[in-house]
């Protein structure tokens, strides 16, 4: 089996076998990150570029590194030192990264769609590294292999997200990766953070945090940003933490064997605390792992083979 | 032959001559006349679109007063108003005696300037009203942006209506609308763009429908979209407010469901809206609280289009399509009777602005438009006489076009093209 779609843009317009795919051929990946000679020649001959216009750390990283592991060509545009800080349209930056001959190019940027309109307007294939507030697929996709693999199966879990869901491409990305599987989803955040009609993607919303996280199996913590305080959406980072930080006490009412993912950067003391954010529960660092994985199967089922061939 | 002003509704003829309506008649006979047969076809007065962007002076690179004159009798209208968020921006009798001269020279249909209500639409100090309406000006707006301060509002209300001149308002509250893309709602949910509420029109309409109320002056809302809009026209008319409003064709057959491919073409200000907000404008057309359909006719040049959703301007290129639009959609559906929809484009827009266009009276200009209720075409941008090719329609099978359209009895366009060139 292969990938057949030419961009990877979005969660949403996804079928589960698509999903799964994804998800089984990135366990071989994991096999290869744990070896001592990390590289196989999978992607030799292929190139990929990652352009972020985005501040980003883990995936980024991951991206370049997944890619290396897979004997790819690998370069990252620094859009900080590019001709885009010279007024260059996007237009025109895609239209001459795609004549140096990259097969697939990895972006992120601060506008919700812009991934789809640079698949438009290229032949390169397209992986959608987190657009705006929209989506961030491959933390879905990360998110989702770290929990069925703790888990054994996303099948009916029970599944809290907690923080900023208006603003959240995280959040999206799970909702709707995870309801694809049955899992029943809960979205607890302050009012003003909660997008409109929210209940209609199929999840329940709450305020409440100490009630929404009764008997849940995982909970996945996002990230506040400070800007969003700034612009008036809720009074202080004090207040939001008294209200939403998950604490080893709130996590009480969840089920024992609760998983804690963090998409990270956290801010400890906020959203989390220190101690639950290093604790027994926490997977924050696997999925981090994992991270690299998934990539690693996304861009060998974009650019190389079939699952087959890495297995075999 | 519909004349709603004259309430016929009947097989007739129409003679013309010296472009003055002459005679309307069953069955007219005169040896002399060059003959158009319209057999098959309605006869209508020439349709008025009051709300238009010719873009020049200025911005002649999206359009100007030739090209968007010619779209304008391709698509069916005789008379276009011309907004005044150009530049300069039309808000002073010379700009709006220049624009009248290029309408004159280069335009092919009649063009009525509208003009600002503050100098520079700066949102401060009046224009001069009298001086403009004495230039020629039919109304006032600072469309493209809403009026702010309530207090200017209250004066050009109270002002205008010395002039009996209506004043246009785009209504949306900057605050509530933020760096929104999209309507907000299920849609702007699903696809993780930031939403512009209903209520950020909302609220700018209930201000100007109290401060109409409080001056006696004519307040025109301009691209009404919202059910909330809808119930405070209506409930504000039933007191006696005077207040008239219209809506585009694109608010009354579009979604936001359709942003989902981030199509920047269907980005517009106000935003598509929900199908209740779509449902409920039409049920306002029926029962007159709509006074008009216009166009808002926004042409842009393709860079500003093809670019990142968040980037892309606002606008719709609606000329030619807007007349086609609502016989497809609303019309050959059995939505809105073919009377209706030639008082929304006719007698309505007329009506708001205190012209003496919009019938078939004898002794009128000879502005005709001509339907054609049976011929299906493909929407294709490429060929619009307009310089905007920004259009969510592209691509869709309308049935039902605008075949004739004549200006002081000079027949200006013909079948998708301009005669004469």
């Amino acid at each position: 089996m292969r990938l057949e779609r030419k961009d990877l843009l979005g969660i949403r317009d996804m079928s589960r076998d698509e999903l799964d795919l994804i998800l089984d051929t990135a366990g071989p990946m994991k096999d290869i990150i744990g070896r001592d000679l990390k590289k196989v020649p999978a992607l030799r001959g292929k190139a990929m570029v990652t352009v972020f216009y985005e501040n980003s750390t883990r995936t980024r990283t991951s991206f370049e590194l997944a890619g290396k592991y897979l004997s790819a060509d690998t370069v990252n545009l620094a859009v900080a030192t590019s001709s885009v800080q010279k007024g260059e349209s996007l237009r025109d930056t895609i239209k001459t990264i795609e004549v140096m001959g990259f097969d697939l190019i990895v972006i992120r940027h601060s506008m919700t769609g812009t991934p789809h309109y640079v698949a438009r307007n290229t032949s390169m294939r397209v992986i959608n590294a987190g657009d705006g507030t929209n989506e961030h697929p491959t933390q879905a996709l990360l998110d989702m292999y770290t929990i069925r693999e703790k888990k054994g199966t996303l099948e009916g879990l029970k599944v809290a997200i907690v923080g900023d869901i208006l603003h959240s491409r995280v959040a999206r990305s799970n909702i709707y990766g995870l309801s694809k599987y049955g899992c029943e989803l809960r979205v607890i955040g302050p009012s003003t953070l909660m997008p409109a009609e929210i209940e209609k993607l199929g999840v329940k919303s709450y305020h409440n945090l100490d009630q929404a996280l009764e008997g849940v199996d995982v909970v996945n913590v996002l990230r506040v940003q400070r800007e969003r305080q700034q612009s008036g959406l809720f009074p202080s980072l004090d207040e939001y933490a008294n209200l939403y930080m998950l604490s080893p006490a709130r996590l009480r009412r969840a089920k024992e064997d609760v998983l804690v993912l963090h998409p990270g950067p956290m801010n400890r003391g906020v959203e989390i605390s220190s101690s639950l954010a290093d604790g027994a529960q926490s997977v924050i660092n696997e999925q981090v792992t994992n991270g690299v994985a998934i990539r690693m199967a996304l861009l060998f089922l974009m650019m190389g083979g079939t699952r087959d061939e890495i297995t075999n | 032959m519909l004349d709603p002003a004259n309430d016929i509704n009947a097989v007739m003829d129409v003679l013309v001559e010296d472009g003055i309506i002459k005679e309307l008649k069953v069955n007219i006979i005169d040896p002399d006349a060059v003959v158009v047969d319209a057999t098959g076809k309605y006869v209508c007065p020439g349709f008025i679109d009051m709300h238009v962007h010719l873009r020049e002076p200025g911005f002649e690179y999206k359009e100007d007063i030739a090209s968007g004159t010619r779209a304008a009798a391709i698509g069916g209208f005789t008379t276009v108003c011309c907004m005044p968020n150009t530049d300069p921006v039309i808000d002073n009798a010379a700009v709006v005696s220049f624009v009248r001269q290029r309408a004159a020279r280069s335009g092919v249909v009649n063009v009525l300037p509208v003009g600002c209500i503050s100098k520079g639409q700066a949102g401060a100090e009046l224009t001069e009203m009298a001086d403009l309406v004495a230039a020629g000006c039919v109304a006032v707006t600072d469309d493209g942006k809403p009026v702010a301060q309530a207090h200017l509002m209250r004066n050009a209300l109270d002002y205008a209506r010395m002039f009996d001149l209506p004043v246009l308002s785009h209504c949306e509250d900057i605050g509530l609308v933020g760096d929104g893309q999209m309507h907000e709602g299920h849609f702007s949910t699903l696809y993780g763009l930031k939403g512009i509420p209903a209520a950020a029109e909302e609220v700018m309409v209930a201000r100007d429908i109290i401060l109409a109320g409080m001056t006696g002056g004519h307040i025109h809302i301009c691209h009404a979209s919202t059910r909330g809009s809808m119930e405070l026209v209506r409930e504000a008319k039933a007191r006696g407010v005077w207040v008239t409003c219209e809506v585009t064709p694109h608010h009354l057959l579009l979604t936001d469901e359709i942003v989902g491919d981030y199509d920047t073409d269907t980005k517009v200000s106000p935003p598509l809206r929900s199908a209740e907000h779509v449902m409920a404008l039409r049920a306002a057309l029926l029962d007159g609280t709509v006074d008009c359909i216009a166009t808002d006719h926004a042409p842009h040049h393709w860079e500003s289009k093809d670019c990142e959703y968040n980037l892309a301007a606002n606008g719709i290129s609606g000329l030619e399509t807007a007349v086609a639009a609502i016989l497809d959609g609303l019309v050959e559906q059995g939505e809105l009777s073919l009377e209706e929809m030639v008082r929304l484009f006719t007698t309505g827009p007329a009506e708001v602005l205190g012209i003496d266009k919009g019938s078939l009276d004898v002794g009128a200009d000879a502005d005709i438009t001509i339907l054609d209720p049976e011929i299906a075409k493909v929407v294709d941008p490429e060929r619009f006489y307009s310089k905007g090719r920004n259009t969510p329609f592209k691509g869709r099978t309308l049935k039902g076009w605008p075949c004739m359209t004549i200006v002081k009895g000079r027949v200006v366009a013909q079948d998708g093209v301009i005669v004469g060139g």
